[in-house]
């Protein structure tokens, strides 16, 4: 310890801490930091990741950057997380189209669920992000539908709409229907928050709050959900009750009159 | 009479009947009402359904109300309903689930109740609209058209108390737009705010208040209204359309009993079917996945029934404006769409008197105007529907761009032009129509219907056939009298003596001009012309 001290006034004293206290904290990082696997598959990793550079250079490179950097015409993709390709590539939302509207909107994807898991692990290989999530964690099981339904109410449907038929944003741009929406991809989009929606953190909405989001909407706008008042009209509200009320109700009502007024005792024509 | 035979006992219908004229006096009563007539035409049933579904909604209302519990106080909800289990809600919102799920047939009647809201202010926009561009609503039934206008915005604010009730997210935010309307009122705004909730904003007293309003106070006057609305019709006897043997001083159609009893009675249940047909198949209102209201909570796509769209297009289409001095604020974005909605209904109301002030005219009409025959009247109409129809267009603005892929902000901006720009258009517009129709009238009554008839004459020249019109049809296009537009009259008196003209008395004159004046109607055809064209070479 005495030596130490004695040349604790060392020019290069500085430097030599300075050494010291990167490699400690490097080497914490590396402790804590998120491994993605054991070693064990990392030359599968590796080549899935290999894999999934070569379709990013096909289809993705030319706007979002050779490295996944970014350009003027897409963002950087470092740190979005394989649960942002994930919903990106398998909503059909990318690759989009060169000349955008408002919105990426959501089409047929061109991808096979392999392809974008090598396009996943690539990307989530730049930088650190949200996984995928796994059907533990988004599946119906355990979930409370009420909780999630006043969640929903909270956080969601005042873009979304009371249970997830969509809605308008400025400029031409809407919140899209969650109407056969994958629970995966809902979960994916309350994680990353793609286009105009907030992300959803595990902070913010957690796990479990996620799980409750997607058995509520499960229940209320699914293929499976009942309507027990009859036709639901959209879901939309007044506008399309109105709609309906005119042209079938009033119209309906019109049509009868005028079947009861032609149909009277008409006095003889003398 | 009296004979031996006839002192026998008379048949129990007759004594019925007896003892009842003995102490109400029916029988003067019935001779006097059972032969009146009513003149035949679908658009004279409008107000039927308007009656009709008025009374269904009276009906099933009482139904309601036995298992509506107008309270606010908070419950944690147990039914049937699963999606909905174990959440905080008002006791309002839980009863409303409660009907729709676990009282038999709640869930139809509710609907059937809120269908037939809709469908009664719908019915009652129209036949005001039949009244207006008929012009069944000059003397003497300008109070009746006060009456049925009344009833119009009173059952608007039925409505409105009406979806509130439920206390569910959709009504809950609708509640707050009105309140946020009151707040902008200067002065008085907070004050009527606090009053009407009972303190701040929800509280814990405005369903049951909103209850009381809207089972009790708005109904009692607007059942009063419509008894008041049809005794008025008895009394004035119903219009008519002009044609042969219908005149000013009589009524051409069929009597009370037995026809009209038979044909209004079927037709009640006629309106109560298409409406529980309705109801059967279409979801109204369905609270249970809109949820409970909470002041944090919000949905997109929050409109109020159709009735109330324009008010919210008001709002949606107008700037944020505001003023701020003193520590005090002026929401403008507010309160001027609020001042808009008063004038907007009030004009039409008053339209009528505005009408009999520039004719001067002040006799009596039982035959209805054709709305091609008032120009000025029906353009002003067409005006006023495009700009309340524009209104609805704005208060759904949102759905409207979702569901044609515009943007919100294009659709807010052809609103707010379109608010001003689109009724002057279309005035313009249908009074050009209107001219023509009456162009066209005036061809067929001196050349005849066009029977699309090509004859070759001897020396090769084409011409039509005109088939000439029958007498009645002739009676019936020329039978609308056309006025003369107002003089100022001589502005000197006979000394010489300068009159002072006062500036209502020049704008009468202008706008009888813009009414009646030269190319504002087309001269109809007079039967010198007729005979003119008839005797001589027959076609041209």
């Amino acid at each position: 310890m005495k030596k130490l001290s004695a040349r604790r006034r060392h020019p290069l004293a500085a430097v030599v801490v300075l050494l010291l206290a990167l490699l400690f904290s490097g080497g914490l990082y590396a402790v804590f930091a998120p491994t993605s696997k054991a070693e064990a598959d990392e030359t599968a990793q590796s080549l899935t990741i290999e894999e999934g550079k070569k379709l990013y250079s096909v289809g993705c490179a030319s706007c979002h950057g050779t490295g996944g950097q970014g350009t003027s015409d897409g963002p950087s993709l470092v740190g979005v997380g394989a649960a942002a390709v994930d919903f990106q590539v398998a909503t059909g939302r990318m690759p989009a189209a060169t000349s955008q509207g408002p919105q990426v909107p959501k089409k047929k994807n061109v991808y096979s669920q392999a392809e974008i898991d090598q396009l996943a692990a690539y990307i989530a290989s730049l930088g650190a992000g949200p996984a995928i999530p796994t059907e533990e964690q988004y599946g119906p099981q355990g979930a409370d539908i009420a909780k999630g339904g006043e969640l929903f109410r909270t956080n969601c449907a005042q873009c979304h709409n009371f249970t997830g038929k969509g809605g308008a944003l400025t400029h031409g741009k809407y919140a899209p229907t969650l109407e056969g929406v994958a629970p995966k991809h809902i979960y994916e989009a309350m994680e990353t928050g793609p286009q105009n929606m907030p992300s959803f953190p595990d902070t913010t909405l957690s796990e479990k709050n996620k799980k409750d989001i997607i058995a509520y909407l499960d229940a209320v706008n699914s293929s499976k959900s009942e309507s027990p008042g009859g036709l639901e009209l959209g879901g939309l509200g007044p506008v399309s009750e109105g709609l309906f009320g005119w042209i079938f109700g009033l119209g309906g009502l019109i049509a009868v009159a005028v079947w009861v007024a032609a149909r009277t005792a008409k006095a003889k024509k003398s | 009479m009296s004979t031996a035979q006839d002192r026998r006992k008379a048949p129990a219908g007759e004594r019925v009947a007896d003892w009842a004229d003995g102490r109400l006096g029916i029988y003067s009563l019935a001779k006097a009402n059972m032969r009146k007539i009513f003149p035949d035409h679908w658009s004279f049933m409008l107000g039927e359904i308007c009656l009709y579904s008025f009374i269904i909604i009276i009906l099933t209302g009482v139904y309601l109300t036995l298992f509506f519990h107008p309270s606010m106080n908070e419950v944690e909800y147990h039914g049937s309903y699963v999606p909905l289990q174990g959440q905080l809600m008002s006791e309002a919102f839980a009863s409303t689930l409660d009907i729709s799920f676990d009282v038999r047939g709640g869930l139809l009647i509710r609907q059937i109740h809120h269908w037939a809201a809709i469908i009664f202010l719908a019915g009652m926009f129209v036949h005001m609209m039949r009244v207006f561009f008929t012009g069944a609503f000059r003397k003497p039934r300008e109070i009746n058209w006060l009456f049925g206008f009344l009833l119009f915005v009173l059952g608007m604010f039925t409505g409105f108390t009406g979806y509130s009730l439920p206390d569910d997210l959709l009504s809950g935010t609708g509640v707050r737009f009105t309140q946020g309307a009151i707040l902008s009122v200067p002065i008085v705004g907070t004050y009527i705010s606090m009053f009407l909730f009972g303190g701040e904003f929800p509280g814990t007293d405005f369903v049951a208040r909103f209850y009381s309003i809207h089972i009790l106070l708005l109904p009692g006057i607007m059942l009063g209204l419509v008894v008041g609305h049809l005794i008025l019709v008895f009394y004035h006897k119903h219009t008519q359309f002009a044609g042969p043997g219908r005149t000013n001083k009589n009524v051409v159609g069929m009597p009370l009993l037995p026809v009209y009893m038979a044909k209004a009675g079927g037709f009640f249940f006629l309106v109560f079917g298409v409406i529980a047909a309705l109801a059967g198949i279409a979801t109204v209102n369905p609270i249970w996945v809109l949820g409970p209201y909470r002041p944090d909570q919000v949905s997109t796509g929050a409109q109020p029934d159709w009735y109330m769209g324009f008010a919210e297009g008001l709002v949606r289409a107008m700037p944020g404006w505001e003023i701020n001095f003193w520590g005090h604020t002026l929401v403008l974005g507010v309160f001027i769409p609020l001042v808009l909605f008063g004038l907007f209904l009030g004009i039409i109301a008053l339209y009528p008197f505005i009408e009999s002030w520039v004719t001067g005219d002040k006799r009596e009409h039982h035959i209805l105007d054709r709305p091609r025959n008032a120009p000025t009247r029906t353009a002003f109409g067409v005006a006023w529907v495009t700009g309340y129809m524009i209104m609805l267009i704005g208060g759904g603005n949102d759905i409207v761009a979702t569901h044609f892929h515009l943007s919100i902000n294009a659709v807010t901006w052809f609103v707010r032009i379109g608010f001003f720009a689109g009724p002057v258009l279309a005035f313009i517009v249908t009074k050009r129509i209107c001219l023509g129709l009456q162009r066209r009238d005036k061809e067929k009554v001196l050349h005849g219907r066009e029977s699309g008839i090509i004859k070759r004459l001897p020396h090769g020249e084409f011409i039509e056939v005109h088939e000439p019109l029958s007498q009645e049809q002739m009676y019936t296009l020329t039978a609308h009298e056309q006025y003369e537009p107002v003089e100022i009259g001589p502005t000197v008196d006979e000394n010489g003596v300068e009159r002072k003209v006062k500036g209502s008395e020049k704008l009468r004159a202008k706008l009888s001009e813009s009414y009646y004046g030269e190319g504002a109607q087309i001269p109809k055809p007079t039967a010198e012309e007729y005979r003119e064209i008839t005797s001589g070479h027959g076609h041209h």
